[in-house]
């Protein structure tokens, strides 16, 4: 284990950054999301949540899949170039990393998604312990430990001090490149604050959510429940908690007439919009409470159904505090929760 | 609050209505939603306090659809927002009973959150009749913060605690307004092109295309919005380029131009903060001043500002001339 | 002030049908000169121009949007450009609001009688696009490599 100053965390950065990209929590006009580091960037590490997930650095919103040009009567296709140059995300939660491993499931099994691909493999994660996780945090019900968060680096911010401890081997080759800024230290430092962390999260108000007639196998019982008609009516059918989610992975595919060819790009797609898996017949799903059903049938039952039960949430909370309705994943688990009370009273 | 659930109650069991659209409580002390109840015992859950600030009119739009009258819960601003729906005959007066409810200000969780106020527990003095001050518990320690500095900025410039159209009022109201509503815009208008410029792009470069600020907005009413058209070769969903957003959020704005009652949804829900009302005020401020104060909801009769014209109206050359 | 001589202004110009079309017609066969850089889009009314066919017009590529219809009172549908008039008037306020400089955007007059108007006015406004320059703050970057 490892420590730096926090005064001294400019060095760090300006260590990482001389030579490859680094993504981190900036503050752009009063809200904090992650971005490329620079000299100006008002970087905050004391915001537990971005509003965007970090997901964004290896599926970005949008992104070019190949461009085709036209010059007089001659055609040309470019694909894009697939990521190269080694980058560093810097401040992930545990939650967030844990996002990546079931965007894995989905981009890294067979077929394998190459633009995700090559950006995972030149990514270093280095993640940051939550020293005051908040009340809409729910990672614990997935099992995730917010003390202890298994990246390339994890890192724990005390008072004065960023402490770091490399777990992979990218996170020794990193760890390498800014030792000098880097004084040795003991482990125990930070068995103080793990402790704290775990106490806070054992007194959240959603840690014990039981999640108890989810998972793989449920799809008949929940897909019909007369209670989906009753969840989705405040819904205002936005995207705030698919573009917000570290779990949400669906994508459209897009083309844009540039004047001079065509530029062929993909961009998240949300379950909320009524243009979702739009095809040339119509649409699978043509109401809003089918749309509604789908992200959370998406998270709690298909995704496990295919993925050795694996929830396709992380409990980060991020849906929970953006809402516009107030409506959100722990709502919806909890009146399904209350509706199985009522049924075997 | 037990007056509005008694009433509620009364006008469902004599079958005056058939619904009762509200706010239901939360899972926390800050997180209500919008809610439909059918019956009395339904109606236990509903609430009425600081944190209610959606605006129920647009959920009009699909109450209206069904059979039977539906009663619906307006505060004083929301008002405004069904007299416009009506005005567009996106509502039906008929199938709706209207109780006015009073108005203290609405509040603002990401303003509580941006104090540094972490890991909220439970909040007290948020009720309709509540005090002055939240008394908010925390993971991290007992904290107070003032009710009108947790107050969404719309409550700062109200339009005033008069309901514009109902059946019938409860509940009293208090003044809330404590700074001039184009006092922003102004700001603005004073900068010079590179310093709006940049401001703008700052605050658009934010926008995650969630749509939030369309579904929400009581004026944006559409059946099929012209952003969700697969014509298009933009995307409504893609942030692809940082015109997008531009054209998005100008013309949104221009949609909603002379009918948009300055209700604050849009920048309420904006999951990034983006002051989207400084462009639909901006649009009110124009039209005020070039063409008279007009406000939209006021009523449901009086023609809007661009279904109408008058033969000496400014020529478009004005906006540079004024500089 | 270095005057860029490789730009070659993009200006769009939406031309109502019965006005400022036939002027523009007319400023044709009087053999009256105007730039190329100009590219006319008929439509029926200048009421028909919706704020979006401006900012898409900008989006891909255009240094200049000018709208052109009939006089105020000539319309042929009576009252379409009053309407223009006042949606035209916002969004050019709403433009300068954003910090787009103001001057890309117009709009004029013109009957069928004003060949002369036309042209002058095309020569004017291609001049103005030309002090103020390539449009870098509305358009897409994918439209610009």
């Amino acid at each position: 284990m490892y420590k730096i100053a926090k005064n001294e965390l400019p060095s760090l950065f300006r260590l990482i950054a001389d030579g490859q990209a680094l993504y981190l929590p900036v503050n752009v006009s009063g809200q904090v999301n992650f971005a490329a580091w620079d000299e100006e960037a008002e970087v905050d590490l004391d915001t537990l949540k971005t509003v965007k997930s970090p997901k964004d650095a290896f599926f970005p919103q949008s992104e070019t899949l190949y461009t085709c040009r036209r010059e007089e009567k001659k055609l040309s296709i470019e694909p894009e170039a697939l990521m190269e140059e080694s980058f560093t995300v810097f401040g992930m939660r545990a939650c967030d990393v844990k996002g990546l491993e079931v965007l894995d499931k989905v981009f890294l099994s067979d077929p394998v998604d190459t633009f995700y691909a090559a950006r995972r493999a030149h990514g270093t994660i280095v993640a940051l312990a939550c020293r005051e996780p908040e009340e809409s945090c729910f990672c614990k019900v997935f099992g995730i430990d917010a003390a202890e968060p298994a990246a390339d680096v994890a890192t724990w911010m005390t008072e004065d001090s960023l402490y770091w401890k490399p777990l992979t081997e990218k996170g020794e080759a990193l760890t390498k490149l800014v030792s000098s800024v880097l004084t040795e230290t003991d482990e125990k430092a930070v068995e103080e604050q793990k402790a704290a962390i775990r106490d806070i999260i054992e007194k959240l108000p959603y840690s014990h959510l039981s999640l108890e007639g989810w998972g793989a196998g449920t799809l008949s019982e929940k897909f019909d429940s007369p209670l989906w008609e009753k969840l989705y009516k405040p819904c205002l059918a936005c995207g705030t908690c698919t573009f917000s989610c570290p779990t949400c992975q669906c994508y459209d595919i897009k083309d844009y007439d540039t004047g001079k060819g065509v530029q062929r790009y993909r961009c998240w797609d949300s379950c909320m919009y009524s243009d979702f898996t739009l095809m040339a017949h119509g649409n699978n799903r043509t109401s809003q409470m089918q749309r509604f059903r789908q992200r959370f049938m998406h998270k709690l039952v298909y995704f496990p159904d295919n993925n050795d039960g694996m929830y396709s949430c992380v409990g980060c909370g991020r849906c929970v505090d953006k809402c516009p309705a107030s409506l959100n994943i722990v709502k919806v688990i909890k009146a399904f929760g209350e509706e199985e009370v009522k049924a075997n009273v | 609050m037990q007056e509005l659930v008694t009433r509620a109650k009364e006008l469902l069991a004599d079958g005056t209505v058939a619904r009762v659209l509200g706010w239901k409580c939360g899972d926390m002390a800050y997180n209500p939603e919008p809610a439909f109840f059918e019956t009395a015992e339904e109606l236990e859950g509903f609430v009425y306090d600081g944190f209610c600030g959606a605006n129920l009119s647009k959920y009009m739009i699909e109450a209206g659809k069904q059979e039977g009258k539906t009663l619906v819960f307006l505060k004083p601003c929301d008002t405004y927002s069904f007299n416009q729906l009506l005005k567009e005959h996106r509502v039906d007066r008929e199938k709706a009973y209207i109780i006015g409810v009073g108005c203290r200000g609405k509040l603002d969780i990401e303003k509580i959150k941006k104090m540094g106020i972490k890991g909220i527990t439970d909040i007290r003095g948020a009720e309709a009749d509540g005090s002055d001050t939240l008394s908010i518990t925390t993971l991290y320690g007992d904290k107070t913060c003032a009710y009108s500095d947790a107050m969404l900025e719309r409550c700062h410039v109200c339009k005033g605690k008069e309901h514009k159209v109902y059946d019938e009022v409860i509940g009293e109201s208090a003044d809330t307004k404590d700074a001039e509503r184009f006092a922003e815009v102004e700001k603005i208008e004073a900068m010079s092109p590179e310093e709006k410029f940049a401001f703008f792009q700052k605050e658009l470069s934010k926008c995650i295309r969630c749509n939030a600020c369309r579904n929400v907005c009581p004026a944006c009413s559409c059946r099929k919005c012209v952003f969700d058209s697969t014509k298009f070769d933009s995307a409504q969903k893609a942030n692809v380029d940082s015109f997008e957003e531009k054209m998005f959020h100008i013309i949104r704005a221009f949609h909603v131009a002379g009918r948009c009652t300055d209700c604050g949804e849009c920048s309420r829900v904006c999951p990034q903060g983006i002051p989207l009302h400084l462009f639909n005020r901006k649009f009110i401020k124009d039209i005020d001043e070039l063409y008279g104060a007009f406000q939209a909801g006021e009523d449901a009769e009086t023609k809007g500002p661009l279904t109408d014209f008058t033969f000496d109206d400014a020529e478009p050359s004005i906006v540079a001339e004024r500089g | 002030m270095s005057i860029d001589t490789s730009f070659k202004p993009k200006i769009v110009a939406f031309c109502c049908n019965w006005c400022s079309y036939a002027g523009a017609d007319l400023a044709g066969s009087s053999r009256l000169a105007y730039p190329a850089d100009v590219k006319i889009i008929r439509v029926p009314c200048s009421c028909r121009v919706n704020p979006m066919f401006i900012l898409r017009a900008f989006e891909k590529g255009a240094d200049g949007v000018i709208i052109c219809g009939c006089h105020p009172g000539d319309c042929h549908y009576s009252t379409g450009n009053y309407y223009a008039r006042r949606r035209m008037t916002l969004l050019f306020s709403m433009l300068d609001y954003i910090g787009v400089e103001n001057g890309r955007t117009r709009v004029e007059w013109v009957s069928a009688a004003e060949g002369v108007k036309f042209s002058t006015t095309m020569n004017e406004f291609v001049e103005k696009i030309h002090s103020l320059g390539r449009n870098v703050r509305l358009g897409d970057l994918r439209c610009k490599n």
